[in-house]
């Protein structure tokens, strides 16, 4: 076993950044050997400190572990060693001998190149100790890989642990290394001597060594003291300051790899992370074919964005273009490959490619302009629905959705609902898309659409809609498809928050064959009833339709004819015709005396039923103070009951 | 062309050599010329005339390889300096990431080197560059000739560098100065990696 030096010990190292690394694992290695890395191998230039560490970490575990077997020898004395066992015939003690080592620290391994012999006996030591657990520290002069002729097997192991390199230590580290060798020796130089001679750009310590000691030595012989001024002198020519790398009229070749260093450095020095980031996500994207506006207009910033959110931005929007150009494929291959879906900056106009395309050229039919709410009358018996359709031309989607109006045939379900749809559009200036059909139509069209294999086409038409108005809703009840279609429209819409109104002649929970999944949804909103016209209704109504047909209006004949009871506003209207086409083909005036006789020919007038003040009256209740002719806004308080 | 592409991992560096005529900006395209190794520079395309001015440019195309994962390329041009051709000038200078004004040294030519110097001003302002912010670096030339026949760079400065960029001494011929000239402009151009001025697209 040798000796340590008991100079090298890691109190006498002194870390810099060039070294700092190393000196962290020789640490560690010597505080648990053979557990943290094994093997340790650390490699630097000549003179940087290899030994020092490696003798320090031999000293160091002993220090712990005053038991533990720390052997070191050059790789020169190793072969030596080896070569003698060979000749003499004790190769077996030798090998038993280091297998009892418990710490093997192996220093200038780059010599074992070219030496098979003494490379495969090492693998096999190698292998032998690893297995056991023992701990071995290399060192080299240059990274495993680069021992010319070194065994591939023992390359692999020894970069197996981990490979550390020492570097030139910078300037503060070399005033540092200085100062502790004079501490060492014990000899004190005026300030500033130790500072110049750090600024030698030595390669290596031991140089630095050199001049310190040639300095003790002037000092102590010469007399002159030794100053910052006559340090160089008396360094003589070892001293001149590195001027430039490259003297004028160098060896070929030398200025300009010099010039390239400089270059590498700058750029380095200047080449932004995040903006080299951006590139290469810029480079993936193009190559996949896609533009990289946003990035492009990120990396003109002088700023740094938020790359990580840049990024996924750019991912997201590819994605939708993706699953656009998908959809896109459905109908037209051609316009899916254009470069509309390759382009982050052209997302809108994708999507409503996409929607024009899925949706055809074609609208869904819209409200009829026949109808509007200027000309609906309102009375008790609607003035609840009409108030609820009034409220959904206010905030459409917000308040009753889906909106489901129900009566029986001709009180003006109809003319309420397409009156809705109109004056929604008028309102929002006819940027609103607006749906209007019936039940029976949504049937048909999606037979069709089925028939012609374009029901994507059909959906897609009805999914873009702000508002969907379906009258006669009850004419799907029965039909699995078309009510499996209206569930998801329904759902489609209703999620995004679109206005939904529904007319059926009953409600939802009387109309047989409805789904259950339907008739919940249409509950789900406000469920109003239209009754049929009431008296004040059918007053209006006669009064408007009357005057329609040119009639002068006479009070006595309308309040004789709203006096008469009707199921439907259709029928108000016929009414009107047939009067004026009699009263026309008679020649007289339409008056209430002729509306009585022709309505009620021979039958006796009502004679049973008293008029006071035009209005028919019940006998039982003949004391007209007793009965409540008007209910004051029943609809209103109706509503908010209902919320 | 931008100075970084981030996409495709390239720098192209434009490096324009400009002054008055036989101030030496050819001889600095020569020297850098012997000093590359073969596998670095592609061909020196010299347009000179029969008596050896240029006639059109000088281009030297150094490849540097791969710096920092980029590929790194410098183009560097003379201009012909004889005041008849403008309108070369001007083109050379398009484009230009770097300006090197390679200034004559001799007494006599000083009037030369200031016009030169604001010819190059009005060809910059042309192409819509601002004189401020591009990079630009001074190069005494032929500092070598007897002391009485030339100016001092403390003199030259002060005729020339009113913008206070970086100058060298040189003496293109024998190589003194020169590299240490690309340094300067390589290193000044180079810093605007980190500014804004770069671009992705192509």
């Amino acid at each position: 076993m040798v000796d340590l030096d008991p100079r090298y010990r890691f109190e006498s190292y002194v870390v810099g950044s060039a070294n700092r690394l190393a000196v962290s694992a020789a640490r560690a290695v010597a505080q648990a050997p053979g557990s943290a890395y094994n093997p340790l191998f650390i490699y630097s230039s000549s003179g940087l400190g290899k030994t020092h560490l490696m003798l320090a970490i031999g000293h160091l575990a002993r220090q712990l572990q005053p038991e533990l077997d720390v052997e070191y020898s050059t790789v020169d004395e190793f072969v030596d060693e080896l070569t003698n066992a060979v000749s003499s015939g004790t190769i077996d003690r030798f090998k038993h001998r280091l297998q009892g080592v418990g710490l093997l620290l192996l220093d200038d391994v780059q010599f074992l190149a070219g030496r098979q012999e003494t490379q495969s006996e090492m693998l096999r030591l190698f292998n032998a100790l690893q297995r056991s657990g023992k701990q071995v520290v290399l060192t080299s002069d240059r990274p495993p890989a680069e021992i010319a002729d070194l065994d591939e097997r023992l390359i692999t192991r020894f970069s197996g642990g981990l490979v550390v390199d020492v570097g030139v230590p910078d300037y503060e580290t070399r005033v540092a290394i200085l100062r502790k060798k004079c501490e060492e020796r014990g000899v004190q130089f005026e300030a500033g001597v130790l500072d110049e001679v750090a600024r030698i750009k030595s390669g290596n310590v031991r140089e630095l060594e050199g001049a310190l000691n040639r300095l003790v030595a002037c000092q102590a012989l010469g007399g002159t003291a030794v100053t910052a001024r006559n340090v160089r002198e008396l360094l003589g020519d070892r001293i001149e300051t590195p001027v430039r790398a490259t003297p004028v009229g160098g060896a070929r070749g030398e200025e300009f790899a010099s010039f390239l260093a400089d270059v590498r450095e700058v750029v380095a020095q200047h080449i932004e992370t995040w903006r080299v980031r951006v590139g290469e996500a810029m480079a993936r994207w193009r190559e996949l074919g896609y533009k990289t506006g946003p990035l492009e207009r990120a990396l003109q910033a002088s700023e740094a964005p938020d790359v990580d959110a840049l990024l996924s931005e750019q991912e997201s929007v590819v994605a939708r273009l993706q699953s656009l150009a998908q959809e896109a494929a459905k109908y037209d291959a051609a316009l899916a490959a254009s470069e509309l879906f390759f382009d982050p900056d052209r997302l809108s106009e994708a999507e409503m490619a996409v929607v024009r395309l899925v949706g055809g050229a074609e609208p869904p039919p819209g409200p009829s302009l026949a109808y509007s709410r200027a000309e609906f009358e309102v009375g008790p018996s609607n003035q609840l629905a009409v108030h609820a359709a009034d409220t959904v031309i206010e905030e459409p989607g917000k308040k009753y959705n889906p909106l489901f109006v129900y009566g029986s045939a001709g009180v003006g379900k109809t003319h309420l609902l397409n009156a809705l749809g109109n004056e929604l559009l008028a309102m929002s200036g006819e940027a609103m898309l607006v749906a209007c059909t019936d039940g029976q139509r949504f049937v048909d069209e999606l037979i069709a659409a089925l028939q012609e294999g374009t029901i994507e086409r059909w959906r897609a038409r009805y999914r873009v809609v702000d508002v969907l108005i379906i009258d006669d809703v009850h004419l799907c009840a029965g039909k699995e498809r078309s009510q499996e279609e209206l569930f998801h429209l329904f759902n489609s819409l209703y999620s995004a928050g679109r206005q939904i109104v529904l007319s059926a002649d009953r409600a939802p929970k009387a109309i047989e064959g409805l789904e259950e999944r339907l008739r919940s949804r249409f509950e789900g909103g406000l469920v109003v009833e239209m009754q049929p016209p009431d008296h004040v209704l059918r007053e209006k109504l006669f009064a408007r339709h009357l005057a329609t047909a040119r009639e002068r209006p006479d009070r006595a004949l309308v309040d004789y004819l709203a006096s008469r009871s009707v199921g439907s506003v259709a029928e108000i209207a016929a009414t009107v015709e047939r009067l004026v086409k009699a009263a026309e083909v008679v020649g007289v005036p339409l008056t209430a005396s002729f509306a009585r006789k022709e309505l009620e020919g021979s039958i006796s007038a009502p004679a049973a039923a008293r008029v006071i003040d035009g209005r028919a009256v019940d006998e039982l209740f003949l004391d007209e103070e007793k009965v409540i002719w008007d209910w004051p806004d029943v609809a209103g308080r109706a509503i908010e009951e209902f919320r | 062309m931008p100075l970084v592409n981030y996409a495709t991992r390239e720098i192209t560096c434009k490096i324009v050599y400009y002054g008055p005529g036989r101030s030496g900006k050819t001889t600095n395209l020569h020297y850098i010329f012997e000093q590359v190794p073969n596998d670095r520079k592609g061909k020196m395309v010299s347009l000179a005339t029969q008596t050896d001015r240029t006639l059109f440019f000088d281009f030297l195309p150094l490849d540097l390889g791969s710096i920092s994962g980029f590929s790194t390329r410098f183009q560097l041009y003379t201009v012909p300096g004889q005041v008849y051709y403008q309108a070369t000038r001007k083109l050379v200078l398009q484009g230009a990431d770097g300006v090197v004004f390679v200034a004559d040294s001799q007494a006599r030519q000083l009037e030369e080197n200031i016009e030169s110097m604001q010819d190059l001003h009005a060809n910059l302002a042309d192409h819509g560059m601002d004189v401020r912010t591009t990079p630009l670096v001074i190069q005494y030339n032929k500092q070598d000739l007897p002391k009485g026949l030339i100016l001092g760079v403390d003199e030259l400065e002060d005729a020339l560098n009113f913008r206070d960029v970086p100058s060298f001494p040189a003496d293109a011929l024998h190589g003194l100065g020169v590299f240490e000239t690309l340094r300067g402009i390589s290193e000044l151009v180079l810093r605007r990696l980190s500014a804004g001025s770069t671009a992705g697209a192509r």
